[in-house]
């Protein structure tokens, strides 16, 4: 780790995943680039190869982006096969170029699952992710029908075991890191931060079989206990998540009220 | 540079009566709307952040056909997300002497008596409904052992009323709006629109009555009618390039909304906020905040002699200059936001900085972890010392943190009167899009209650005076005036595609980043304003004659969105330096040199600053016309603020 590094460059290869649009063919393409700080984040250093492709009158390369401080959830490269790179519980727009050497050659791909089509380059299409909210991650209750925030006491254990499910961003790596492409980690996050809490049991049963369809339908994997999903996370969200889920679905069949 | 009319196109429309009354008494003056009818009207909600999310899925929730438009690939993804720090209310839980009377009167304090009375009580008032409503929908508030809510004091505020999740309140709270929101997509009762940019309001008979949008993964412009259009679009903080704000953060709706008849209010009210990691430099494209929760422990100092290179450690306590305990005894490092920032200012202009760059100061914890521990420390501040590692390679508990002020939150936004309506009739405005409750200077953790209040209890309410209230006669996406909005907005991108110049969109952006930091920023003077303003204009026409952005127009591209932007920020920018020209007083987080107390604090002038600056477009590089909406304080009597 260098201490003062600010006048340091390295020289930096990319070999980039391009693709026009979702129904074009993709191809890698490579970029040197000097001049790479060690202090840029991972994304700033794709912005000099933006600037100068601009400046040549290119077409930048597409990646997604916004907060910058990893938060949003909306980066998401993989980077050299990893999803957002080789720091643990970081995501790409947190990741720093101090991790990587003078001479590195980094490959840059999008996540790949069929349920994220690739939209352009580096950009994928995560819809998928909030229809399956749309399904059932939610507490039914219109604005203005609360009761008073303390006449429900949560012990505070559930409420920081449900606060650990809930730092979900919402990026989709721990889809992209599953051999299975299964976005069970991010569906059970919300079901168990629900679950958890006594706001959520009125639709307990419910949600957890709406939701785990809709996962379903769209097209995702399921869990065969590889757990590459809790070592992508950029939050560190537990594979406990996916066994919490798992008994509510087994526990929501059996008790299930409606007949089929 | 501006001229200045008759204040008679402003009417706020705020009740009169006991202060406490008001809201209930305007809520029961409001027509309603029959709850058979409601689904008869059709809302355009723009922005999905806290107050976006909030307003599409309440209205929903009560019958309205709602569409919702976010320029993100998932309304989840909005900049509300990354607020730390909390959410205030006027709950008492703590038992501590709140009330919404105090948390209405530090907030018109805190605003430096910019602020309009009326609407500060009613924040205040809903704020309690506010923490009901987020803790059932799920959000997982910080508790106590005996499972009840727990609150923290912030920003210096007297009391514990800050309501928080660990350092994601933002977070927490916006998804607990997403997935109301989602819920009501699921039952389509809301239409989603994802990435989805809005070029245009489309104004039939005066009213604002559609949008037009751009889709940012086709390239294709979209024509969307409804009976109301709500803004809810964030703030501008990106016109200084650096700040913390998200990427995408624009004043492109506001701006072009602006352009069809809304009055823009006090655009060069700007917090900069003291604790953000300092530039490294000249490829940062964006500044992170560090919660300023952190000042509650560590100490801010600079070293005593200029242009000290030595190591933090080495220099001793006595050749340590910590000037806000000096300047400041009572307050120390806890003064508000818009004091500590031009403090550190101060100290790195006149050669006191540290760092290779000689712009930032140190928040040190030496003291704290001696006093308390590192692991209470860990405890409190872990996740942000981590936070900081991550970034700058420094452990904070080894060396003291390096931090300068940056661009944070904008107060301005567009006129609205009480109803949240601006002076385009239909057209609503939420959250930091409008310019309502902070005045000059926000305190901490008001924004997410502003956001939510706004969304889940005002809007509803407001809304249906315009429906029951107006003769909305049947538009469609076919009417012409949705021909010569599409036209507009299109020809307008397609001028920029023409230009085929030289420079890139990400340089004119910088480089009006450095104007508006050197001449807008954090301290103003009439010289640099006026320099400001030409330099602006200079840079705008270069931008039409020398920009370049590769095509094509019809597909995904990310550097055309941002040309737009920019476009827009060029044209803003010029409002915004004549604003600060004409307040020649100081107030808030508005520093004018030329208006400042014996002691370098900043003054008030209210015998002739008493009022809100709304401004009315006059066509491109034409001087704006000014009104003025006095503000009356029946309440809280205006005195100059003072942390000695």
């Amino acid at each position: 780790m260098s201490g003062d590094a600010s006048h340091e460059t390295m020289r930096i290869t990319l070999k980039v995943w391009r693709q026009s649009n979702a129904e074009a063919d993709g191809r890698i393409e490579t970029y040197h680039v000097s001049d790479v700080s060690p202090h840029m984040s991972f994304l700033e250093m794709l912005d000099v190869v933006n600037e100068r492709l601009l400046g040549q009158g290119k077409d930048p390369i597409a990646f997604d982006h916004d907060c910058r401080e990893g938060i949003c959830g909306a980066c998401s490269l993989m980077i050299d096969g990893r999803a957002h790179g080789p720091e643990a519980e970081t995501t790409a727009c947190q990741l720093h170029m101090r991790h990587y050497n003078d001479g590195d050659t980094i490959h840059v791909e999008p996540w790949r699952a069929n349920a994220f089509p690739v939209v352009r380059d580096l950009v994928v299409d995560r819809s998928a992710f909030d229809r399956i909210i749309a399904a059932g991650g939610f507490v039914s209750t219109p604005a203005g029908s609360a009761c008073d925030a303390n006449s429900l006491p949560i012990a505070k254990e559930n409420a920081e075991l449900a606060m650990d499910a809930a730092a979900c961003i919402g990026c989709g790596a721990c889809v992209a890191a599953c051999p299975n492409a299964a976005a069970m980690l991010f569906t059970s996050a919300k079901v168990a931060h629900l679950s958890l809490l006594p706001q959520g049991q009125p639709e307990r049963d419910a949600r957890v079989i709406a939701m785990v369809d809709a996962m379903d339908d769209e097209g995702f994997g399921n869990c065969t206990n590889h757990f590459e999903c809790m070592a992508a996370c950029p939050k560190g969200i537990s594979v406990e998540n996916i066994a919490r889920m798992n008994r509510e679905y087994l526990r929501a069949s059996l008790v299930s009220r409606s007949v089929e | 540079m501006a001229t200045t009319a008759a204040s008679t196109a402003l009417d706020s429309k705020c009740p009169t009566g006991p202060i406490e009354n008001r809201w209930d008494q305007h809520r029961f003056d409001l027509k309603l709307v029959n709850p058979a009818n409601k689904r008869k009207f059709h809302v355009l909600v723009v922005g999905t952040g806290l107050a976006g999310a909030s307003a599409a899925s309440t209205l929903a929730e009560l019958g309205y056909r709602v569409s919702a438009f976010c320029i993100q690939d998932s309304p989840r993804r909005a900049h509300s997300i990354a607020a730390q720090g909390g959410i205030n209310a006027a709950k008492n839980y703590p038992n501590d002497g709140d009330s919404i009377y105090r948390l209405f009167y530090d907030t018109v304090k805190g605003g430096d008596f910019r602020a309009r009375e009326s609407n500060v009580y009613r924040l205040a008032q809903v704020s309690n409904n506010i923490i009901d409503q987020c803790a059932a929908q799920g959000v997982p508030f910080a508790r106590e052992y005996g499972g009840v809510l727990s609150n923290r004091s912030f920003g210096g505020a007297q009391v514990s009323r800050t309501f928080y999740a660990r350092g994601q309140t933002g977070q927490q709270l916006l998804l607990g709006a997403y997935s109301s929101l989602m819920r009501m997509v699921g039952q389509k009762r809301v239409t989603m629109y994802s990435r989805r940019e809005m070029l245009d309001v489309v104004k039939v008979d005066g009213v604002a009555r559609g949008i037009i949008c751009r889709n940012l993964t086709t390239g294709e412009y979209e024509r969307f009618a409804g009976d109301a259009v709500v803004l809810c679009t964030g703030g501008y903080g990106n016109v200084f390039y650096l700040s913390t704000n998200a990427k995408a953060c624009n004043v492109t709706a506001a701006w072009r909304a602006h352009k069809q008849g809304a009055f823009f209010a006090n655009p060069c009210y700007t917090q900069i906020h003291p604790t953000c990691i300092p530039v490294s430099g000249s490829y940062q494209s964006k500044l992170t905040l560090m919660s300023e929760s952190l000042r509650n422990d560590g100490r801010v100092w600079v070293p005593k002699a200029k242009g000290d290179k030595r190591r933090a450690a080495d220099i001793p306590d006595d050749e340590r200059d910590y000037y806000l305990e000096r300047r400041y005894p009572s307050f120390g490092n806890l003064v508000p936001r818009d004091v500590a920032s031009r403090a550190a200012k101060e100290r790195c202009d006149a050669g006191y900085g540290v760092g290779a760059t000689g712009l930032s100061v140190f928040l040190d914890f030496r003291d704290a972890i001696q006093r308390d521990g590192i692991e209470t420390i860990r405890a409190k501040y872990g996740n942000l010392f981590q936070m900081y590692e991550k970034i700058t390679a420094d452990d904070p508990y080894r060396v003291p943190m390096r931090i300068y002020p940056a661009v944070h939150y904008t107060m301005g936004g567009l006129w609205v009167d009480y109803n949240l309506e601006s002076t385009l009739p239909g057209l609503f405005v939420l959250g930091e899009a409008n310019f309502s409750d902070h005045g000059a200077n926000r305190l901490g953790a008001s924004a997410l209650m502003q956001g939510l209040a706004d969304g889940y209890f005002v809007l509803p309410y407001t809304i249906g005076g315009h429906f029951a209230g107006r003769a909305l006669p049947a538009v469609q996406a076919s009417d012409p005036a949705f021909d010569s909005a599409e036209a507009t907005a299109r020809g307008r991108t397609d001028s920029i595609l023409a230009v085929n110049g030289s420079r890139t969109v990400d340089a004119f952006h910088r480089e009006l980043g450095r104007l508006m930091w050197e001449h807008c920023g954090m301290a103003r003077n009439d010289a640099g304003l006026r320099r400001a303003h030409d330099d602006i204009r200079a840079l705008r026409e270069e931008f039409w004659q020398d920009v370049r952005v590769p095509g094509p127009a019809a597909s995904f591209n990310q550097n055309l969105e941002h040309a737009g932007r920019v476009a827009d920020f060029l044209e803003f920018a010029e409002l915004f330096s004549a604003d600060a020209l004409q307040r020649t007083e100081s107030c808030g987080g508005h520093f004018r040199e030329e208006s400042q107390t014996d002691e370098g604090e900043a003054q008030r002038q209210d015998d002739e600053f008493s009022f809100a600056a709304a401004w009315e477009f006059q066509g491109v590089g034409e001087p704006e016309t000014l009104h003025k909406e006095p503000l009356e304080f029946e309440y809280v009597k205006p005195s100059q603020r003072s942390y000695k």
